[in-house]
Formats: C-alpha cells, sequence, structure tokens
C-alpha cells in the first residue's frame, strides 16, 4: 500500500507539472504525461493484459486500459493520466477503508486471550489457553484477562464483563461464581477451575459467530452484485456502438468526438465501487452491534430487523426477571415474621420453585427436627405437622376441602394461604418481577414502528394479563403449552404483511422451536448459554430488553446507509453516463462518477461504525 | 460436508462476488459463499470425490485470480 501511495505521489507531481507548466513544445508536456501515466498505470496495464488473456472483457483492469490508452490516441494526453491517476486513488483508499475497518472490528472483538497461567506440579507455568484441560486450575491476577470459563475456587474478586455484553458496571465475583473468559479482572487475585476446553469457551464461539456472520449475505447484497454483473457489459457494449454509430450515421458528426464520449462510459462502467460500501455497510453494521453486546449472525438479518412488524415476547426471564419473589406477606393474630417461618418450615422439602422462594425470603436455616411430618397434595399445597401443629399452605382448593374460613387475596400472582390448626393464619403472595427496563422497551418499539407486540406464556391468564397489561403489550395469549406457542407463532405469521418481519424473543432455553421458526429469532441473556447461541439468530449477551431497540435502530440506520449508497451510487453514474453521451460531461466527470462516487460510499458505510456504546 | 478458508489476496468485493460465481459453478460444489470484508471462502460439498472437488476448486481460483491464496481453517 505505500509504495502505491509512493507511486500516486509521483505520478500527481510530473501531471500537476505537466498542466502548469508550459515548456512551448507540446511533446515534452506530453512525453511528462506519458511517463506520469506509466508510473501510475504499469500495474493496470500489466494486469489488463494477463485478464484479456484468459478471456475477461468486463475486467477493471481492461476497462480503465482501454479507456485511458484510447484517450492517448485521441490526443487527450492529460484526460488519460487523471483517469488512472484518480483510480488508482480510489482504489488505494477502498483498501485503505477495507483494511481500517477490518481493523476495527478485530480490535472491538479484542476479547482473544493471549495466555493462560496453569497450575501444574504445584508450578505456575504460563501457556497458551489452548493446551489447558478441562478441571484444572488457573491464576488470573488483577488487569489480566481471564483465559478460559471456569468456577472461582479462592479468592473474590470484582470483573469487567464490557467486552462481552457492553456493561460498563462491573460485576462481584467470589468463590463459587462462573466466569467466563473474555472478562477482565479488575481487583483480586482468583483462582479458576476449568471448565470448558478454549475451543469451546465464550469467547471462541462469539468469534466464530461474528466472523461467520458475513456469508449469510443480506439482500441488498445480492442485489448489488446482480447489478453490477448486468450494468458493466451493458454500459460496455452502449459504449461500442456510441463509439462507431453516430460518425456513420450523423453528418458532421466525427470519429474522436465519440470515441471520447464512448471512453467516458468505460471510466463510469467499473462496478467496484458499488459494490463494496454495500457489504462494508453490513460489516459495520454488525461489528457496531457486538460492540453493544448483540451478535447477529448473518447480514440478512440484521436486513430483516429493519422491517420488524410483529414483535413476540415470551413472558418468564424474558420480560420478567424469571425469578420467583415474595412480595407480600399478610398474617392474622400472629406476626408477619412467624407466618413466614411456619411456611418456610412447611415446604421445607419442596422444590418447587414457589416453595424455594419462600425458603430465600426466610433466609434463616431451618430446624428440621421442628418438622414432624410433611405431605404434598398435588394441585393444592402441603399438609405439615410442624411443633405439633397441623399446617395447611396452599391455594383457595385447600383450604375449601378443609372448611376454613379465609379472605379471599385480590392480588396478582400466586397466593399461598396458611392455616394453622384448622385456623386461617393469613397469607403469603408470590410473583414473578417485571425486568426494569421492559415497560421502556416495549414503548420504544411502538415508537419505533413496531406494529404490534404479543406476549405468550404458559402462566396463568390472571398473571400473564396482569404483566402485559402493565408492560402496554397489545394481545396476550396465555396458559400456552410450549407446542401451543408454536401454534400461535403459525398464526401470527399469516398476520404480518408481506414484507415485514416477525421476530420472536425468548431465552432460549426451551423455545429453539419457535426461535427457528420466527423470521428472527433473538435469544436473550446468551452470555454463558450455549443453547441460547445455538439456537437465534440474534443472540443478547445480556438480559435486557431495551438491548431489541438498540438491534433494532441499528439495523435501521445501517439500512438507511446502504439504501442511499445504492440509489446515490446509481443515480450518479445513469446521470454522467446520459450526460457524456449527449456530449454535455467530459471524462472528468466520468472520473468523479467512478471514484468520487466510490469515496463518498465508503466513507458514507464507515459512518455505521461509529455507534455509541451507552 | 462444509469447509472453510481463509482467502487472501482479492482485489475487490466484484472479483470476490465473480469468483464466487465461478466456484458455484464447479461440478459437486453445492454451495460456496466469499466474504470479501472477513476474507472467508464456505465451501459446501458432497461427501464422495471431495478430493476431486477440492482439486477442481482450487484450479478455478487460479484460473480467475491467480494472485489469491486459500488456506483452511
Amino acid at each position: 500500500m505505500k509504495k502505491k501511495g509512493i507511486k500516486i505521489i509521483i505520478s500527481l507531481i510530473l501531471f500537476v507539472l505537466g498542466l502548469v507548466i508550459n515548456f512551448n513544445n507540446e511533446l515534452i508536456n506530453n512525453i511528462i504525461f506519458a511517463i506520469a501515466y506509466i508510473i501510475v498505470g504499469f500495474e493496470i496495464l500489466k494486469k489488463a493484459v494477463r485478464n484479456i488473456t484468459r478471456g475477461k472483457v468486463f475486467d477493471e483492469n481492461f476497462l480503465m486500459s482501454v479507456a485511458t490508452i484510447g484517450a492517448f490516441a485521441i490526443g487527450q494526453f492529460p484526460e488519460a493520466v487523471a483517469v488512472m491517476l484518480f483510480y488508482q486513488v480510489g482504489e488505494l483508499f477502498q483498501s485503505y477503508a477495507v483494511d481500517k475497518s477490518r481493523k476495527s472490528i478485530s480490535s472491538l472483538m479484542d476479547i482473544r486471550p493471549d495466555f493462560a497461567n496453569v497450575e501444574r506440579n504445584g508450578e505456575i507455568k504460563k501457556v497458551d489457553p489452548d493446551e489447558v484441560n478441562i478441571g484444572e486450575i488457573i491464576v488470573v491476577k488483577p488487569g489480566e484477562k481471564i483465559p478460559l470459563d471456569g468456577t472461582i475456587v479462592e479468592g473474590d474478586s470484582t470483573i469487567d464483563t464490557k467486552a462481552l455484553t457492553g456493561e460498563s458496571l462491573p460485576q462481584d465475583v467470589a468463590e463459587g461464581s462462573q466466569v467466563l473468559n473474555g472478562c477482565i479482572n479488575l481487583t483480586g487475585f482468583i483462582k479458576i477451575k476449568v471448565t470448558k476446553e478454549y475451543g469451546e469457551s465464550t469467547v471462541s464461539k462469539i468469534l466464530d459467530l461474528v466472523e461467520n456472520a458475513s456469508s449469510k449475505k443480506s439482500q441488498s447484497e445480492n442485489f448489488i452484485t446482480k447489478f453490477a454483473r448486468y450494468y458493466t457489459p451493458i454500459v460496455v457494449i452502449i459504449a461500442v456502438f456510441l463509439a462507431i454509430i453516430p460518425p456513420l450515421v450523423i453528418e458532421g458528426a466525427t470519429f474522436s468526438d465519440w470515441i471520447y464520449r464512448a471512453l467516458s462510459f468505460l471510466v463510469v462502467s467499473c462496478p467496484c465501487a458499488l459494490v463494496i460500501s454495500i457489504p462494508l455497510s453490513f460489516f459495520g453494521g454488525i461489528g457496531g452491534a457486538s460492540k453493544m453486546g448483540i451478535l447477529i449472525k448473518g447480514s440478512n438479518y440484521l436486513e430483516q430487523l429493519a422491517n420488524t412488524e410483529i414483535m413476540v415476547f415470551d413472558k418468564t426471564g424474558t420480560l420478567t426477571e424469571g425469578v420467583f419473589e415474595v412480595q407480600k406477606v399478610k398474617s392474622i393474630d400472629i406476626s408477619e415474621d412467624e407466618l413466614l417461618k411456619i411456611t418456610a418450615y412447611a415446604e421445607n422439602y419442596s422444590n418447587h420453585p414457589i416453595s424455594l422462594s419462600v425458603k430465600k425470603a426466610y433466609a434463616k436455616d431451618i430446624d428440621e427436627k421442628q418438622i414432624q411430618d410433611t405431605e404434598e397434595l398435588s394441585g393444592r399445597g402441603v399438609v405439615a405437622k410442624i411443633d405439633n401443629k397441623k399446617v395447611l399452605v396452599g391455594n383457595e382448593k385447600l383450604m375449601k376441602e378443609n372448611q376454613i374460613k379465609f379472605e379471599k387475596c385480590k392480588d396478582i400472582g400466586t397466593v399461598l394461604y396458611v392455616a394453622i390448626d384448622e385456623k386461617y393464619a393469613g397469607y403469603i403472595v408470590i410473583s414473578d418481577k417485571i425486568k426494569k427496563d421492559s415497560k421502556n422497551a416495549i414503548e420504544e418499539l411502538k415508537k419505533n414502528n413496531v406494529k404490534l407486540t404479543v406476549m405468550l406464556t404458559g402462566d396463568r391468564k390472571a398473571v400473564g394479563e396482569h404483566v402485559a397489561e402493565e408492560l402496554g403489550i397489545d394481545r396476550v395469549y396465555t396458559e400456552l403449552l410450549p407446542d401451543g406457542k408454536v401454534r400461535k407463532v403459525e398464526s401470527l405469521l399469516k398476520e404480518k404483511s408481506e414484507k415485514g418481519k416477525l421476530a420472536f424473543v425468548g431465552d432460549g432455553i426451551n423455545d429453539a422451536p419457535v426461535l427457528a421458526l420466527a423470521d428472527i429469532g433473538i435469544a436473550m441473556g446468551g452470555l454463558g448459554s450455549d443453547a441460547a447461541i445455538e439456537a437465534a439468530d440474534i443472540v443478547l449477551m445480556t438480559d435486557e430488553p431495551s438491548k431489541i431497540v438498540n438491534a433494532i435502530n441499528l439495523s435501521r440506520r445501517t439500512m438507511k446507509i446502504v439504501k442511499e449508497n445504492i440509489i446515490f451510487a446509481i443515480f450518479i453514474k445513469i446521470l454522467v453516463l446520459v450526460l457524456s453521451a449527449i456530449g454535455i460531461s467530459t471524462m472528468w466527470e466520468a472520473v468523479f462518477a467512478d471514484v468520487g462516487v466510490s469515496i463518498i460510499a465508503i466513507l458514507n458505510a464507515l459512518r455505521v461504525l461509529r455507534v455509541k456504546n451507552n | 460436508m462444509k469447509c472453510k478458508f481463509k482467502i487472501k489476496g482479492l482485489d475487490c468485493a466484484n472479483c470476490a462476488a465473480e469468483l464466487e460465481r465461478a466456484l458455484n459453478k464447479v461440478d459437486g460444489v453445492k454451495n460456496a459463499t466469499i466474504s470479501f470484508m472477513t476474507e472467508r471462502l464456505e465451501l459446501e460439498y458432497d461427501e464422495e470425490n471431495k478430493e476431486e472437488i477440492l482439486k477442481n476448486a482450487k484450479k478455478v481460483i487460479k484460473r480467475e485470480e491467480p494472485d489469491v491464496t486459500i488456506e483452511e481453517i
């Protein structure tokens, strides 16, 4: 690239010299132009000869060579040099831009760890992360990148997950915490037991995914390569006719004039500028997204996301935390703490999420000696004997069956009624918490032209409808089994317009069939979940629904730039072609339509890379 | 079966698109995709005669773009 730059500068100096100084002898000026031309154009001429022997008539090098040699032939020396010179400037700029965006993507994906400090036979050895086996202990000092996925066995620290999630707030970790490679250990000295080989680790998966993303091509990319495939031959053929027919047919028309016009055509016929700016934009978009913790598996998905019309959400774990929490404790005659304690004791042997949340809320050790007997009654609750008192914990049905007078609770969520020795003692409300940013995300989606928001849940009607109302979701379907979700998405797919897309957002754990069925499957909480990464088209590394809004905005921005480039480039090219044909524009405008357009389109595409990291 | 290659020395995006088209015409190649930006070639081809198919694909690359080299990853 440097060598090419030097050649361009020397040639440019000679070119300006030839233009400005009048040597009183045209021959000297022309020799200077010829030298400038050879310096900058020799490579192109060489390639043109090589390609033409292989029958590639519509090769760029060949077209440029013909255009410039033709210009020399009809005596347009400065034009000939300018075309070649600026063509090379354009090429240089193009490779610079491509190089720059490749680099900026790989630096943004600079999460690949370089080494691991592994403990072997009591010694610490610095090895390649590839060479560490599952079960080995690695040591990570403050400031170092965690090289492999694993569990902390010693020490505590805070870690920076920004490279993976886009989240700038550091996370506290301690013994027993799962940590992922690619995170940076900030404060403490930690020892980690490796749970995955490097090839299977989070970083490897992410890098692989982003690198493969550009092989799934978008419609825009396919359109532009197809366009280029017909555009160049057509323009070249018109150029040939333009050079030959008018001088023969029109009276007074000269060959040199019409050949000049034809040569301008050849300059404008080069397709590359058009073709490069589109994949460059998508590449930038995908890179920018991964910076925000959004992994997009293909340019096609980035393109489709801009046309999202229906957004379908799973409830639990997507819009809500998926963690049940005791929201309210209401006791009668005894203290609230006492009620919670008795309930926790009664639920002690159950592993149901509801029971676990009660025990979590109680948060004290349970003395199992006080529990004399427990029996789970399916669909109703638990009967237990605690401290020689008969305790009933369960739903309305259980209370009614035991003829216990109770006060009906109107709160939304799962309600546990408690009776002690056949006497009503109060109730506990447990529910799933709505995520902080869910409401905002739904509002933003509506502002961003998503026409319909839908929530699917296996949860009970009252709970589902309450959450949907709270969040402002348009439609909600409750009490669905997994195959019911599939059928609902199938019927929703029929409701969208032809161009519109349906996106489904889930946590990727048991909604793989729905993720696959939707036009765009989005899984959240991808960090550490292989299932989510496998099943979805777009993976949100964190579990914030607001990231979906970011992704849609980015997709719209990318598509806007892509469309601008396509329309701008084609418009200018056709305009210059028409003006050249009728003799208004010169070869200089043709150079602009080729190189100028290419540079502007690339600069425009590079804008995608500049995403704000919030 | 699917194979991925690092593809180096491509001049421009249009050349990449043309090479991709040429590779898709090779007998036994089910699908070939080239990403100019990431310099990757993905080849999907029949399991049978894979040696033969790969040899032909390399020949096509040599013919279309003599400066291009590929390396399996």
